[in-house]
């Protein structure tokens, strides 16, 4: 069983390899962003005392949470033509991915409102604060704060999630290394290289959002 | 001695067998089949029964498409009954060279190994990869796919070879297989496929809204129909079908019917 690798083979495939981690990168970074922000909107809404508008948020969080990732991609990209929305591979990656996250941040920035101690958001309310600032001054932070680990943890499932994204031929980099061992016949090496550039940009991620936690929140985010 | 009645008795067998061996071996390979054709009036051909549309087993169980067609044509025209011996790509050379059938007509294509062992006759059928799009996407040549978006399925041979010959300038969108890149045809997401002749006539099957029409060739390896070797009058006799077939139009038709394209002028 001795197998003799041969790493060099791939030397000439590094354009396609710097590409596919950018790509992997912009995507997980635009769908981060705008996903978290779905999610605080999302969480907001559904703990909000406007019923039909949690009856709503609930509804899109079970639908995306109770469906295959792979299945929410096929249906932006070859399914919506039908309807003559069209978007670009690329484009329907992030629509997939930012729908995705909102849904399951949704759910985890909730936890973190929900253990906000009545008595805090009273305390606002005393101060003559208004609904929207209490939940942007008084709630959101410590919330966020609470749940920063699970969030961090979610944020990596979509970045590696994002892989299933080379089915519709958004170039990433599992595209890249599917292309490469296409071309040199190695699959062992292309996917072993692209396992490392993985855990590689999953370990580089937590410990930026572990940074990014300890500055946003000095005094109270939970442990991981 | 009991022992030595066992060695007789393997011995024996073993003549047997070998004598069986020996007679029956040499009988396919004299030049005589086009006679025994004629004499029995049956033309033995194996064809697809796995490879649509060149063959598949229909919904009543007896197998059709392009090779079929051709193999009833070419019998019906040495005057014969055909007899359809469904085969699989892998043991369809061996049938013929082990004298089970006459004729193998399943699409199959020429190469310097299988020369050695066959003969050929002219290429009957289209097998080809090229670029395909709708009536609206003018693409004579590779350069006209400038600034278009083409879908092909990744590491195929219509993959690498059009990746030869494209520039920059050009957007391939490569799919995980076939059904991916079928689909992002029909829904627009590309505006033109690389793929075979054979994938462009399923989707014609489909009847989508987007037709893929020949746009050019990327690569031809069309199919010929393999005989045994030695067995010239036969070769000679197909050849001539095959001739008289492209000019009445009748293998058009057949391409017609299964490929939804027309038999190519320089087969």
């Amino acid at each position: 069983m001795a197998y003799s690798f041969d790493f060099s083979s791939l030397l000439d495939y590094t354009p396609v390899l710097v590409d596919g981690v950018a790509t992997t990168v912009g995507l997980t970074a635009v769908s981060t962003v705008l996903g978290v922000a779905l999610g605080i909107g999302g969480a907001a809404a559904r703990t909000s005392t406007v019923k039909p508008l949690a009856i709503v948020v609930g509804a899109y969080v079970e639908l995306i949470r109770n469906t295959p990732f792979l299945v929410q991609l096929f249906f932006i990209f070859f399914g919506l033509p039908s309807l003559g929305i069209r978007l670009a591979e690329w484009q329907a990656a992030v629509l997939a991915m930012v729908i995705n996250l909102g849904a399951y941040s949704t759910e985890i920035i909730r936890a973190g409102i929900e253990a906000t101690p009545k008595g805090q958001i009273e305390a606002g309310a005393s101060l003559g604060m208004t609904g929207p600032q209490i939940f942007r001054y008084v709630v959101l932070g410590p919330a966020l704060g609470k749940i920063w680990p699970a969030l961090t943890s979610q944020i990596v499932i979509v970045m590696l999630g994002s892989s299933v994204c080379s089915q519709i031929a958004a170039e990433e980099l599992s595209f890249a290394a599917n292309f490469i061992q296409s071309r040199n016949f190695r699959p062992f090496e292309a996917y072993f290289l692209a396992t490392a550039l993985y855990l590689a940009l999953a370990v580089a991620l937590r410990w930026a959002f572990s940074l990014i936690g300890r500055r946003m929140f000095a005094k109270g985010v939970a442990r991981a | 001695m009991r022992f030595a009645k066992i060695l007789g008795a393997l011995g024996l067998a073993t003549a047997v067998l070998a004598g069986g061996l020996v007679s029956t071996a040499p009988t396919h390979a004299k030049a005589d089949a086009l006679e025994r054709i004629a004499k029995e009036k049956v033309l033995r051909v194996a064809v697809p029964q796995d490879f649509p549309p060149f063959g598949s087993v229909g919904t009543d169980l007896k197998p059709v498409g392009y090779d079929i067609d051709a193999a009833t044509l070419i019998a019906k025209e040495m005057g014969a009954k055909v007899e359809l011996v469904p085969v699989t790509s892998t043991n369809r050379i061996p049938y013929l060279t082990t004298g089970k059938v006459d004729l193998v007509i399943s699409s199959l294509g020429k190469n310097a190994e299988r020369e050695k062992v066959i003969d050929f006759s002219t290429a009957y059928a289209p097998f080809f990869n090229g670029v395909f799009g709708p009536d609206d996407i003018k693409a004579e040549k590779v350069e006209d796919l400038e600034g278009k978006t083409v879908g092909v399925t990744r590491g195929s041979v219509e993959d690498i070879e059009l990746s030869k010959i494209v520039s920059d300038k050009v957007t391939v969108r490569r799919y995980e297989d076939n059904n991916g890149t079928i689909s992002a045809f029909l829904s627009g997401q590309v505006q033109l496929v690389a793929t075979g002749n054979v994938v462009a006539a399923a989707i014609f099957e489909r009847k989508p809204p987007r037709l893929p029409n020949m746009k050019f060739l990327i690569k031809n390896s069309p199919c010929f129909v393999g005989l045994n070797k030695n067995e010239g009058p036969l070769l000679e006799k197909v050849n001539a079908i095959i001739a008289k077939a492209k000019d009445d139009g009748s293998l058009d038709g057949i391409s017609k019917k299964w490929l939804h394209a027309p038999l190519p002028k320089d087969l």
